[in-house]
């Protein structure tokens, strides 16, 4: 048998089967899918897009903003610190993100009522930390986590900024806080903007790990609360993946946009 | 009160300790990953070759499959090929009219994890031979060599320098995705681990030991590929 009289029916078979596929999925999606339930939880499902989105945002932020001196100390800092900032970035990722948050949120979670119970002063004045919601303890971990990862990645881009520009700076007579703030840093940021966008765009990704340590985030309404009322599988987890793709198609083009205003002579 | 077993024998082995749980669920981690990992390659590397050498129709379809698991949190695309693939399966045998079937829940963890990694696996891979210069497919095409020879004398080997890092550090996450089919129910280091913690109550232990173990896992990894890197780029000219 000739080797294109094979190929033909291998395609034939392959497109035969995604073509049944697609059918099948099509009419799953129009006829045999239920999506009234969308209605009644719509109010739940904007308060958890809104705490994703908050999850997201802050964890993004405060990481950079632990992630720039955990760059900075591994390039110019004394040796112990560099040293440190290196065990923290090579743990963070060394682990996955779920142990993490679950050794934050179970472990601080259970030793702050244990605190109390043994110092009662302690439980009078720090009530609010005994009943902290699960979301600060989520916050937490994604913060690390995100510092851990943009740490390892600042300290790349600020050994990118080419030594020239450094050496002129202090030559002008700039003091180091004024070299930083001028040039280094503003440097370093340009060089890692599309490593962010792609670091960023992995946060959103696990911010549905929230929903394991009960915070009603976007997965959370779905998973704890819509799935377990009404028995619906699929479709609120359909739902979830194109929000979530819609999320990162955004961000995507966020950046893209700034990096075009933000334009770089190389 | 009978004395509770503090932080060493808590990890004995044996009924008392919990040493042996976690020892299995690291094994079943890394088995997944192992598989998951080999899965994933050769799905990228049917896919990184339909990608530059398939029909229009081809390429969409991996365009799309690409695109789509990538840009949607893997957690998600867990649940839903978990759910939905046990129940589109047993659905297929109850309509043929065979008992339907409890899903393994390590061979799920595979496959699922697998296709998630494919996805990855084939851009990584697609970049990789897209950085071979053509000329050298080309002379090899002029020596009249067939597509599987030019495929594994000359585009696997001189792929492979750019596919390396790529390549290490896709299994790098997926050593760490295993943990995510704890939420799935399936007993693996993370969830082993969880069980233990919450029994006990030392959560700071036993979540500690586990991070321990994966960090473990991350560390030796790393030096293998950092071998295996020097090894294929063995006579490739150092750069400055």
């Amino acid at each position: 048998m000739n080797t294109s009289y094979i190929k033909f029916i291998i395609k034939s078979l392959v497109v035969g089967v995604l073509l049944l596929v697609a059918g099948g999925l099509l009419y799953w999606l129009f006829a045999a899918s239920r999506w009234d339930w969308i209605a009644k939880y719509l109010p739940l499902l904007v308060k958890g897009l809104w705490l994703t989105l908050l999850l997201w945002v802050l964890s993004c932020i405060l990481g950079m903003i632990l992630a720039i001196p955990i760059g900075l100390v591994q390039v110019t800092g004394p040796r112990w610190l560099a040293g440190i900032a290196r065990g923290f970035c090579t743990v963070i990722r060394g682990t996955p993100l779920l142990l993490q948050l679950w050794l934050i949120y179970y472990g601080l979670g259970s030793l702050f009522p244990q605190i109390g119970m043994i110092y009662p002063e302690f439980k009078n004045d720090f009530t609010w930390l005994i009943r902290l919601d699960a979301f600060w303890y989520a916050l937490l971990a994604f913060t690390l986590s995100f510092a851990g990862y943009e740490g390892e990645i600042m300290r790349g881009a600020f050994l990118g900024v080419p030594r020239g520009e450094l050496e002129a700076a202090r030559a002008f007579g700039m003091s180091p806080w004024k070299v930083l703030t001028r040039v280094w840093f503003p440097r370093a940021v340009r060089l890692v903007l599309p490593t962010l966008a792609g670091e960023v765009v992995l946060q959103l990704k696990a911010t549905p790990l929230a929903m394991t340590v009960t915070v009603m985030d976007l997965a959370g309404v779905v998973r704890n609360r819509i799935t377990q009322d009404t028995y619906i599988v699929y479709e609120p987890l359909v739902l979830l993946a194109v929000i979530y793709m819609s999320l990162t198609f955004l961000t995507v083009w966020i950046f893209s946009f700034i990096e075009k205003k933000v334009p770089q002579k190389r | 009160m009978a004395a509770k077993p503090g932080f060493p024998e808590i990890l004995a082995f044996g009924p008392t300790g919990y040493g042996d749980e976690l020892l299995w669920g690291a094994a079943m981690s890394i088995s997944i990953a192992l598989l998951a990992y080999g899965l994933g390659l050769i799905i990228g590397i049917v896919g990184a070759l339909c990608k530059l050498d398939g029909s229009p129709l081809t390429r969409g379809i991996l365009e799309g499959y690409t695109t789509l698991v990538r840009a949607v949190p893997e957690l998600i695309l867990i649940l839903i090929l978990y759910y939905a693939g046990t129940a589109t399966l047993n659905q297929l045998l109850e309509s043929a009219g065979y008992e339907t079937v409890a899903i393994n829940g390590f061979a799920a963890a595979v496959l699922v994890l697998g296709f998630v990694q494919g996805a990855y696996s084939t851009e990584v891979l697609r970049a990789a031979i897209q950085a071979i210069p053509v000329g050298q497919i080309e002379a090899a095409k002029a020596y009249g060599m067939s597509p599987w020879l030019i495929f594994h004398r000359i585009t696997l080997p001189s792929m492979l320098p750019y596919a390396i890092p790529g390549l290490a550090n896709l299994w790098l996450i997926v050593t760490k995705d295993t943990a995510l089919i704890a939420v799935v129910g399936y007993t693996e280091l993370a969830l082993a681990t969880r069980q233990a913690a919450g029994n006990t109550k030392m959560y700071f232990t036993f979540f500690m030991v586990a991070g321990l173990i994966y960090l473990i896992i991350t560390l030796f990894s790393q030096k293998g590929f950092a071998i295996l890197e020097k090894r294929v780029r063995r006579g490739q000219r150092k750069l400055a």
